[in-house]
């Protein structure tokens, strides 16, 4: 069978599977919709959180831009995995105490104001919709490659599949889904990886290859890492292990981006809400050491393929005669991701750090949807990769459709607008709600904004400098006000969106003038730290919370307290 | 002792680990993968420079084994403070 019917076999399978659990997992509460029961075992827990997490652009990106940086990939790989000992440690377990079903629950009932609930649900809505924007179009991209369908068509393919399990599901539904693609994507990150890595060094484990000797060809006996290295001195390229040499960014900017990413992650509604889904606050402990360790899996193979992928791809093609270019070049220039433009008439392919020289142009997500092809892996590994893009894409979305429609039925109209809602009532609405969002996601999948990659810095920068530092301070300073958290957060908002306008949009040049030398992807952690001192300022200056907002802090910091009312942890599921 | 008393001691010793444990997280998410990354590269573990290996394989070993130690530590808190939570 060739590429294109392994494909169909592989996607088709995995499609059926997730509708098929999609079926299984209706739900008819809100409690299901919202946070499947609170009855999510915490090992499949962290899968799904790995899933919910791990996106189209950790799956086909990252290692591709790693690749192309160097050491300064560092601050995704520590960032986007740093974030979950902030989420373990100071967010998971006191929101899962805190009971309820969505940020803006929290900030809304911790700060005794529907204001500050109305900024969350901006923020909760705007940073959504961002991120859910680049997922469609990665359905779309995947789908075009492998399997000769136009993007467009794929986009809309996504967004039924997605729009079925969503709504029949809820949260339910997405969580035993994202489990399933946890899988797929993991596999089929891996299985590409071993081979390559066994294929240049003799080691099947990447996290090990890539620190040992290449085992043939030009470079054969040096060490992978001195050979890259090598090569990039001799292209002119700063060396790949190089940290802040010129031509890379610099100390401070890779640390501002590291730290924002690193809170970014901790204050991404999609990602907070799956620690609510656990019966108990062990489970919302034990969920976020699995969900580290199942990202971790990829987290720690991305480096190593993008080291592989580099050294290969210059091996073969550089000071290679375009006419004998290998297989793979020729199926890839199709999609326009690898170019040849024959500067100097030769035809010898040159690359060179010189733009007006280098004669080989690679787009970054090449590096992993190409690889098994690269390393001669056999068709069904290439579709498995197929595979494996689109359960990354899907189960993000998913993630964040739900985060948009409670957004809007449970915090916008049931807590807002009409709190006497029937429970029926307000799960009609959240599946309206649902749906409406895969719309407005697919409409920006089919005419993508052609600024999706400066957004995603704005998804970041938006969450650490909105809910990161309000959350902390609801659960571990009890005299924080609702008038601290708003100032607060508008200030940290405003910054944050003034900064990144301005210098990614209306100035782009004036690189000079950056904040302590910050870029507008780091500019995040300068918002959060206004954040946190405005919202400490202003709540010295405010009357302190009323005795019940106290409580009920108090409440969150315990395991096993019960509330004045004598509630306590929702018990076994009857639904 | 009263359980206001334990819940106030349980606070304490959960702000404590938690200090322990995210000094740890910075030393290994900023101070080595950055601040010190080029002096630690002029060493080398095996084919890697130690510094570029920290900041892209070791820092995320150790935020794993972090979580971990976390939800260990937190257990026996919650039960030598009697605030675990009751068995469903």
């Amino acid at each position: 069978m060739d590429i294109q019917g392994w494909t169909y076999l592989i996607v088709g399978a995995t499609f059926a599977l997730y509708i098929g659990i999609a079926f299984y997992t209706r739900v008819k509460s809100t409690e299901g919709f919202y946070v499947a029961g609170h009855g999510v075992p915490a090992v499949f827990n962290g899968m799904a959180t790995g899933a919910d997490w791990m996106s189209a652009a950790s799956f086909i990106s990252m290692a591709g831009m790693i690749s192309f940086i160097g050491y300064t990939g560092s601050m995704y790989l520590v960032g986007w995995t740093g974030g979950y000992v902030l989420l373990a440690l100071l967010l998971a377990p006191y929101l899962r105490k805190f009971g309820k079903f969505t940020v803006p629950d929290f900030v809304g009932d911790r700060y005794y104001s529907n204001a500050a609930r109305m900024v969350a649900i901006f923020c909760a809505l705007f940073i959504s919709f961002t991120y859910v924007a680049g997922q469609m179009r990665g359905v779309g991209v995947v789908f075009s490659r492998f399997l000769g369908v136009d993007i467009n068509t794929g986009v809309i393919i996504g967004m039924v599949l997605v729009f079925l399990y969503a709504t029949m599901g809820g949260m339910k539904g997405i969580t035993w889904t994202q489990v399933a693609q946890y899988v797929v994507l993991i596999i089929a990150y891996l299985i590409p990886a071993i081979a390559i890595s066994y294929q240049m060094t003799g080691n099947p484990i990447p996290q090990l290859g890539f620190g040992s000797k290449i085992k043939e060809g030009e470079n054969a006996g040096l060490y992978l890492l001195e050979a890259i290295d090598a090569i990039h001195r001799d292209l002119g390229f700063p060396e790949y292990t190089a940290a802040f040499v010129p031509g890379k960014k610099s100390m401070m900017d890779v640390f501002a981006i590291t730290i924002a990413l690193m809170v970014g992650t901790a204050g991404l509604p999609h990602v907070i809400i799956r620690f609510y889904t656990t019966r108990t606050v062990q489970a919302a402990r034990w969920s976020a050491f699995w969900a580290l360790l199942f990202i971790g899996f990829l987290y720690t193979t991305a480096p190593a393929v993008a080291t592989f992928a580099r050294v290969n791809m210059i091996q073969t093609l550089h000071q290679k005669a375009y006419a004998e270019r290998p297989e793979w070049f020729r199926n890839w220039e199709k999609t326009g991701l690898i170019k040849f433009d024959d500067k100097d008439g030769d035809g010898v392919i040159r690359y060179t750090s010189d733009t007006k020289s280098n004669e080989l142009i690679v787009d970054r997500d090449i590096m992993v949807l190409a690889n098994p092809e690269i390393a001669n892996l056999p068709a069904w590994v290439v579709a498995l990769v197929a595979a494996g893009g689109l359960a990354a894409a899907l189960s993000t979305a998913a993630g964040l459709l739900l985060v948009i429609s409670s957004s809007i039925s449970h915090d916008l109209c049931k807590r807002i607008i009409n709190p006497n809602m029937s429970e029926k009532q307000e799960l009609r609405y959240a599946r309206v709600a649902a749906g409406f969002a895969v719309i407005v996601a697919g409409y920006f999948g089919i005419n993508p904004p052609g600024f999706v990659a400066q957004v995603v810095a704005f998804a970041f920068g938006l969450a650490a400098s909105s809910f990161f530092p309000v959350i902390i301070l609801g659960i571990f300073s009890k005299r924080t006000t609702k008038e601290g958290a708003i100032a607060g957060m508008v200030s940290g908002i405003a910054f944050t969106s003034a900064y990144i306008i301005y210098f990614n949009f209306i100035n782009k040049a004036a690189v000079d003038k950056w904040l302590f030398g910050i870029s507008p992807e780091g500019i995040g952690t300068i918002g959060m730290l206004l954040n946190f001192a405005v919202a400490i300022v202003v709540s010295r200056f405010t009357a302190p919370p009323p005795a019940s907002v106290q409580e009920e802090v108090e409440f969150v910091r315990y395991p096993g307290s019960v509330r004045t009312d004598g509630t306590s942890l929702p018990g076994p599921m009857v639904h | 002792m009263s359980q206001k008393e334990l819940q106030k001691r349980y606070w304490k010793a959960n702000l404590a680990v938690l200090a322990g444990l995210l000094s740890i997280w910075f030393v290994f998410s900023c101070v080595l993968s950055i601040f010190l990354v080029e002096p630690l590269n002029e060493f080398k573990l095996g084919g890697f420079p130690v510094g570029f290996w920290i900041s892209q394989q070791g820092a995320i070993f150790i935020f794993i084994a972090l979580i971990f130690a976390y939800v260990l530590i937190m257990r026996k808190l919650d039960r030598k403070y009697g605030v675990e939570e009751e068995k469903h």
